[in-house]
């Protein structure tokens, strides 16, 4: 794409992007405030993440999208053509070989290492914000750590079903100190935040970034006789057979028949391939 | 240290901005992600006293939207024409830089600089200090971004270890020694060798 | 059998072909060209300059051809063009004292200075719908006269020499520039006004009604409404001295508003502000009310909890292209946060049915989703 400068931002949104990724890697979880530019794509579909990833990418980069798990939605394919036209970058479906991921809404399966860096696309970065639509008020109990507000809705959802009623964007708190939101992640993939690989998270549209630098202690909020737990649709793929992944739900007829299969289509597939080999 | 790479005041930018940043960018990250790790920045050059490792910090993160401090010789008249020729960066006194660049003693005190505020940790600011000898012993490190500990050697511990009970606020710093590159952000937790502070 | 959606580049491009198709319609029609939409379609090319922010008629045509003439898409694309331009410096502030009108009325003074200018208006119209403009068209030509050269002074500044007016104190201080550093608040008023220019019409139209119907009521005259070309300058580094560098088309209203006095100040009116760019007479009168409503504090009204008075609601949600993202978004996939609500769901209506139903044999329509074995 002539025109346009590497990865398609100008130097100085990168170095002011930058700066906001230093600082969010020094506070875990501290929601910085960042100079978002209207992309050429819609607030809402992952300016954030891409903004992001625009200021972090190398040429020597091999870059992986997801969505929903999945490389081939086309939200995912729309912005890996992005960055291989504007930034010239290797692109790969494999979790492994990529060094860069970019994602919406899930966690690979495969554990990541301390060579790569998830970026995540946030919509709404405040984890208060259902509770307190204010900024200026949010941003008042992140200041003192007052986060009764969010244990009060979480003990209202166990007395009134018996147990936390959020099944994703499920809140954690960051090296002992902010709560944040790990954006709209099953709870599922929770555990798997405490990560080897840097984590970057970019919310366009709101405006902020922050982050989790590798092995940051994250903590799902619970309590003593509720404690977390990760949940998944029971069963296995139908697919590849993996008990251990998190199941996407398939309507196969109008009477009822479904089938459960990977989330994570390169997981899925590695797995397929393994035991065809074998 | 280094004489500018082509021999005039203004020389020794990267040659490829956009990618050249983008490089010495994810060093800069990822030795901040990971306090103890030590990066290599080699690609420009500014006037002494700046080492190259200064250089490339300045080059990658200031512009005309940050106040740099230069401190002690760092604040020498061909340094400042570098810093302003390449990054347009308004020189500002300690108090209110964004960047404050200078030898670890000649940063001293370190009150002087910004630590945020409650509602605005990131409201801070970023030294970026050379030091005489830069190597993954000494003090031992704990925190965001190290799995069970690492080790840096740091100046000095009294000082960076009230920094860090001041978490979420603080100041961050970026240790530097010629081409090397160490991060110390203010979630790091340190514990003394004994015999190593100054 | 499954198959995931495969393919998605294919359907992505196969998607964009069938838009352009879309885009130009019938080819026994005549194309439409760019000049055709900047010239008689200046109003929708006004309002893609003001909410797109970036003033140049030719780019607001194309991109109103580009988006099929939905404005809002046109102004995303307008945006979107405007972050990758290089900024060179800022104007001067606008002189609107200055501005040749071609439109000026004051409700406010049956005359005042420089006259009641009708201009090109649809005000006393009759919205009959004119069929010989379906057929014909024709190149109509108004009558020209010599224009005037008396000068057209604010109203404000004759309401300002009497002193019943409040003086907006003038500042040499540089904006903060929203395009350039996060929204934060408290906002001050040069934000304020800056986030309401450029955010959408509808939405402000709706804000700055809801304030007459008693939200936060100011009781709002128009003092003065101008429509015309102002000299743009900027000062030149390299010369000392400000420049014309080009002019513009802008649409400046100023609203009178209930007075406020106190023991040490005599009553004054106050006043709301908008301006915008190109013909933009509705905008350009709601941003006045909202502004004037915005106002609340520094003016030492009461908040009587109006949307309108309520800075970060109004700032937040005014700019339509993060709205029209964010609304749209939910049509994006999220299958993967609703299967975690459909495991919740389920199991929770499971606990609740065992709870409340220990009977062996379970109504059978209780039974009728279909589950994975636990």
């Amino acid at each position: 794409m002539s025109g346009y400068n590497f990865a398609y931002l100008d130097e100085d949104t990168k170095r002011m992007i930058r700066r906001a990724i230093l600082k969010a890697l020094a506070v875990p979880g501290y929601q910085v405030p960042f100079a978002s530019r209207e992309m050429p794509m819609p607030y809402g579909w992952g300016t954030g993440g891409v903004q992001v990833s625009a200021a972090v990418l190398v040429p020597e980069d091999t870059m992986k999208v997801i969505d929903q798990g999945a490389d081939d939605t086309t939200n995912a394919v729309s912005i890996r053509a992005f960055f291989q036209k504007t930034a010239d970058v290797a692109v790969t479906e494999a979790t492994g070989k990529a060094t860069l991921i970019q994602t919406r809404h899930r966690i690979p399966e495969e554990p990541l290492t301390k060579d790569q860096i998830l970026v995540y696309q946030v919509p709404i970065p405040e984890p208060l914000r259902f509770l307190e639509p204010r900024e200026t008020e949010t941003r008042k109990m992140h200041a003192l750590a007052e986060y009764g507000l969010m244990h009060v809705k979480l003990y209202e959802d166990i007395a009134r079903h018996g147990e936390i009623a959020t099944s994703y964007a499920y809140p954690v708190e960051a090296a002992g100190r902010y709560v944040m939101d790990p954006s709209p992640i099953p709870k599922f993939d929770n555990p798997k935040l405490h990560s080897a690989a840097i984590q970057l998270f970019g919310a366009g549209r709101e405006q902020r970034i922050y982050a989790l630098p590798p092995y940051t202690p994250v903590v799902s909020l619970d309590f003593e006789d509720h404690p977390f737990e990760a949940r998944k649709a029971e069963g296995a793929c139908g697919l590849c057979g993996a008990e251990d992944s998190y199941l996407d739900e398939v309507i196969l007829d109008d009477r009822g028949g479904r089938m459960f299969v990977c989330s994570d289509t390169d997981y899925c597939r590695t797995r397929r391939e393994a035991e065809e080999a074998a | 240290m280094s004489p500018t790479a082509d021999g005039t005041r203004f020389g020794g930018g990267f040659t490829d901005p956009s990618r050249d940043a983008a490089r010495a960018f994810r060093t800069i990250m990822t030795v901040l992600a990971r306090p103890g790790e030590i990066g290599t920045l080699d690609q420009v050059h500014a006037p002494a006293p700046l080492s190259q490792a200064q250089a490339a910090l300045i080059l990658t993160l200031c512009d005309t939207n940050t106040g740099v401090h230069l401190a002690g010789a760092a604040d020498d008249s061909a340094v400042r024409d570098w810093v302003r020729f390449h990054t347009g960066a308004p020189l500002v006194a300690a108090e209110d830089a964004e960047f404050a660049v200078g030898t670890w003693d000649a940063l001293q005190p370190l009150d002087r600089f910004a630590i945020g505020t409650s509602e605005y940790p990131d409201r801070s600011a970023t030294l970026f200090a050379e030091v005489p000898v830069l190597a993954p012993e000494g003090a031992t490190l704990k925190g965001p971004g190290i799995r069970n500990t690492a080790r840096l050697s740091l100046p000095e511990t009294g000082a960076l270890q009230d920094n860090a009970t001041l978490f979420p606020l603080g100041f961050d710093v970026y240790f530097t020694c010629g081409t090397a590159l160490a991060g110390l952000p203010r979630s790091t937790q340190i514990t003394a060798e004994d015999a190593q502070c100054t | 059998m499954y198959v995931a959606v495969k393919g998605g580049e294919q359907a992505i491009d196969n998607a964009h072909a069938w838009m352009a198709e879309r885009r130009r319609g019938d080819t026994d029609v005549a194309e439409l060209t760019t000049d055709q939409i900047r010239e008689q379609l200046a109003l929708a090319v006004n309002r893609v300059m003001a909410e797109g922010s970036l003033y140049d008629p030719d780019l607001a045509a194309l991109a109103i051809k580009q988006s099929r003439g939905d404005l809002i898409e046109a102004i995303f694309l307008i945006r979107a063009y405007r972050t990758t331009l290089p900024r060179f410096g800022a104007s001067e502030p606008l002189d609107t004292a200055a501005m040749a009108c071609d439109r000026r009325i004051s409700a406010t003074f049956k005359d005042a200075p420089g006259g009641q200018i009708l201009g090109p208006t649809f005000d006393y119209t009759h919205r009959l719908l004119d069929f010989k403009l379906a057929a014909e068209g024709g190149a109509p030509r108004a009558e020209t006269a010599d224009s005037d050269p008396v000068p057209v002074p604010h109203i404000s500044s004759i309401l300002g020499t009497e002193g019943v007016l409040q003086p907006e104190p003038r500042t040499d201080t540089t904006p903060r520039d929203l395009t350039r550093e996060p929204l934060s608040f408290p906002a001050d008023r040069a934000v304020r006004l800056q986030s309401l220019t450029r955010g959408d019409e509808g939405f402000l139209l709706g804000l700055g009604y809801s304030t007459q119907r008693g939200h936060a009521r100011n009781h709002a005259f128009v003092g003065e409404l101008r429509i015309g070309m102002v000299p743009v300058e900027m000062e030149i580094p390299e010369l000392g001295f400000a420049i014309e560098i080009g002019e513009i088309e802008a649409t400046e209203c100023e609203t009178v508003n209930q007075f406020k006095g106190s023991k040490t100040e005599p009553p004054q009116f106050t006043r709301g502000y908008g301006l915008v760019f190109g013909q933009s007479e509705r905008k350009s009168i709601a941003m006045a009310l909202v502004d004037r409503a915005l106002r609340w504090e520094e003016l030492g009204e009461e908040n009587v909890g109006a949307a309108a008075q309520d800075a970060e609601f109004v700032l937040s949600h005014s700019d339509n292209i993060q709205a029209t993202g964010f609304v749209e978004h939910i049509k994006l996939p999220h299958y993967v946060d609703f299967q975690a609500e459909l495991e919740l769901i389920r199991r929770l209506r499971r606990e609740a049915e065992a709870a409340q139903a220990p009977a062996p044999d379970a109504p059978a329509e209780r039974t009728k989703e279909q589950e994975p074995a636990e």
